[in-house]
């Protein structure tokens, strides 16, 4: 039980330095003037978002998490930061005038969130406890490809997968005679 | 322990600072950018309910799968549009493209 | 299950410490610390190595003999190469982002040593035993898409960009081919971990779907970046790619990590279609287990070495149309048909005519694209020399 105990604040203690590299990181993102730098630090945000669902026993969304945010949504931000700029600086700032009212509305949804959150008496609870062979991955798997349960929202996501796909080919592709 | 709470609010600290992003940034990329960090939010609220209510019923962990599919799709769509607009009228400032206001 | 956190030497250490007075939990970190730290040593190590069989094998392809002067067949010219990596100017070019720039190396050598963590060197020897390892594989690999990207970025330098933005795009098209080849022993094992696709392998895979094995081998050799795809190297066009810029170990860092990648990519075949670890008495002396990984992980280093060292360069355009006009297609068309006939055969598994089964329809399989192809190209021919009848200057 002691060591249980302890094994549970050496996950607090991971907890807590992701959670500030996170939010770090993150303020970062909405403030860096250089764009490209506020993507590598959307990848650390995102970094730990793989971390905090690795806590929650939730192997394959930490990897997929990786997959898909770092090897190619990030990668895909840099390439269109890189496409969509005259010179290697960023000129003038990055803010537009009414920043601070932005800010302003932030804290108060912060606020407002925390609020709400501070009556809800499920807040405390405890996660339950998964058996030794509890297998999360074979358990999503049936569950997406299952059609008592969630195939047709599997399958229409693949269809929207694939209308993006066509639609971000026609909408960037450079036509002929176009300049 | 971790309570449930650590994680709601970590998500609503991000989601927040994801929004000021939105809201305040000029750039049309950082503003997409912003998208992300709120989109990533909402994720880490789908996995953390999925582990504190009832890890048989895998639910969130289906809808967080849904929102990597989505989000992939949105910035898919949406960088092309900014590289797009970039190749029309040579600026990324969301200020500037303003062609449809009146 | 045994990993290297917690096996009868670990535990021996863990116990020792304890026996100091230390906290058990400290000592356990401690132990895995320590075992970490001697894993990514060995590896390195062995990547000193690599140095000079790369070398050697190059040099047997060409017809020259290679290093051999220094200690018995120059095996102490990596070590002369290390020094003098380690003594060379640091340059930083004008207009670097430096923590960008410093920052790049240091990820492409981790996100090879990270592969490392899934390896299954032997049934009792490896990290950790993740139940998605495949998925660890690919998600690994994208941090060194990342890393690449960023050196391109941060050296300030047009031909690293376009260097690094050529090679990038090369990497995330030919992801999608290796995920599908990756995803045949998946299916066939009916398991994403890299030890329980090992175990699952009675018949190694490159019996069963020799075509999956032909994927996944050109999918690996575009995303190692190693030629006929080496594009960001592509020394007469680009200078060096990416790493145009570095000097001294940071280069040195890139370089040694390309080696090991290969070397480790040499490993996942191994444990994927050459049946990992498994050979006669492997199961009883796991130590055998080890030899037999290493032998065939040099078997896989050595085909990328012979790959690399036969083949010319592929232009970008053609390399891309191979990609996204054959390899995606087929890769799809060959997932579908693998699972299917698997499911067919699903009552023999275990049985000779399941193996037969698989390999025959593999073969089948293969002939047909053959087929295909051959009919597409002489349709091709056929239009270019109808509309042009005299061929000359055809070409």
């Amino acid at each position: 039980m002691e060591c249980r105990e302890k094994i549970m604040t050496a996950m607090q203690i991971i907890f807590g330095i992701t959670a500030a590299v996170m939010v770090g990181s993150a303020i970062m993102v909405v403030t860096t003037k250089n764009l490209i730098h506020a993507a590598l630090w959307l990848i650390v945000t995102l970094f730990g978002a793989a971390v905090l669902f690795a806590t929650l026993n939730a192997g394959f969304i930490a990897v997929i998490q990786v997959v898909v945010y770092i090897g190619a949504i990030a990668i895909l931000f840099i390439f269109a930061i890189m496409l969509t700029r005259r010179e290697k600086g960023d000129t003038g700032p990055g803010l537009n005038r009414g920043w601070w009212l932005s800010a302003v509305i932030a804290v108060v949804v912060f606020g407002g969130l925390t609020w709400l959150l501070q009556g809800w008496d499920g807040l405390s609870k405890a996660a339950p406890a998964l058996g030794p062979s509890f297998d999360s991955v074979g358990l999503l798997a049936e569950t997406l490809v299952s059609p008592e349960a969630f195939v047709l929202p599997f399958e229409v996501a693949s269809v929207l997968l694939l209308a993006a796909l066509v639609g971000a080919v026609y909408i960037a592709f450079q036509r002929k005679g176009e300049e | 322990m971790i309570p449930l709470s650590w994680y709601l609010i970590l998500s609503a600290a991000l989601f927040a600072i994801g929004l000021f992003g939105v809201l305040s940034r000029k750039n049309a990329i950082a503003i997409l950018l912003g998208i992300e960090l709120m989109l990533n939010a909402v994720n880490i609220n789908l996995v953390s309910f999925w582990r504190y209510n009832d890890p048989t019923r895998i639910d969130g962990q289906v809808f967080a799968v849904i929102v990597f599919a989505v989000a992939a799709a949105e910035v898919a769509v949406g960088l092309a549009l900014v590289i797009s607009v970039y190749r029309r009228r040579n600026t990324v400032v969301a200020d500037e493209i303003d062609l449809m206001k009146w | 299950m045994d990993s290297f956190f917690s096996n009868p030497v670990t535990d021996w250490l863990s116990g020792v410490f304890t026996g100091w007075g230390m906290n058990p939990d400290a000592a356990h970190v401690l132990t895995a610390f320590i075992a970490i730290l001697l894993l990514i040593t060995v590896v390195m190590v062995l990547d000193i190595f690599l140095v000079w069989t790369e070398r050697k094998i190059v040099a047997r392809f060409q017809d020259r003999i290679g290093p051999n002067r220094l200690g018995p067949f120059g095996l102490i010219q990596p070590f002369a190469d290390i020094i003098k990596l380690i003594i060379k100017e640091n340059i930083y070019p004008k207009g670097v982002d430096k923590i960008v720039y410093n920052l790049a190396p240091v990820i492409m050598m981790m996100s090879v040593l990270l592969l490392w963590a899934v390896f299954p060197l032997s049934p009792i020897l490896f990290g950790v035993d993740l139940n998605v390892g495949v998925l660890y594989l690919i998600g690994v690999g994208s941090l060194g898409t990342l890393s690449i990207i960023m050196a391109g970025w941060s050296s300030n330098n047009k031909y690293a960009l376009l260097g690094a933005f050529r090679q990038v795009a090369v990497m995330i098209s030919y992801e999608i081919p290796m995920v599908v080849a990756l995803l045949i022993p998946t299916i066939l094992s009916g398991s994403m971990g890299i030890n329980d696709i090992v175990w699952a392998q009675d018949v190694w895979y490159i019996v069963l779907v020799p075509l999956g094995f032909i994927l996944f081998l050109i999918s690996a050799t575009a995303e190692l970046g190693r030629a006929p795809f080496d594009l960001t190297e592509a020394e007469s066009e680009l200078i060096a790619g990416h790493h145009i810029e570095y000097s001294g170990m940071k280069f040195g860092l890139f370089y040694a990590s390309e080696l090991l990648h290969t070397f480790t990519f040499g490993g996942f075949i191994a444990a994927f279609f050459f049946g990992g670890w498994r050979g006669p008495g492997a199961e009883t002396y796991p130590i055998l287990g080890l030899f037999y990984f290493l032998i065939k992980a040099t078997i896989g280093y050595w085909l990328f070495g012979w790959i690399k060292y036969t083949l010319p360069r592929i232009r970008i355009d053609k390399m891309m149309d191979l990609n996204w006009k054959f390899l995606v297609p087929f890769s799809f068309a060959l997932l579908v048909f693998v699972a299917l006939t698997n499911a067919l055969l699903a009552d023999f598994v275990g049985s000779w005519i399941y193996w037969v089964g698989m390999l025959l329809s593999n073969l089948l399989f293969g002939w047909v694209t053959m087929e295909i192809l051959r009919r597409r190209a002489r349709g091709e021919r056929e239009k270019v020399e109808g509309v042009q009848p005299v061929a000359e200057g055809g070409h």
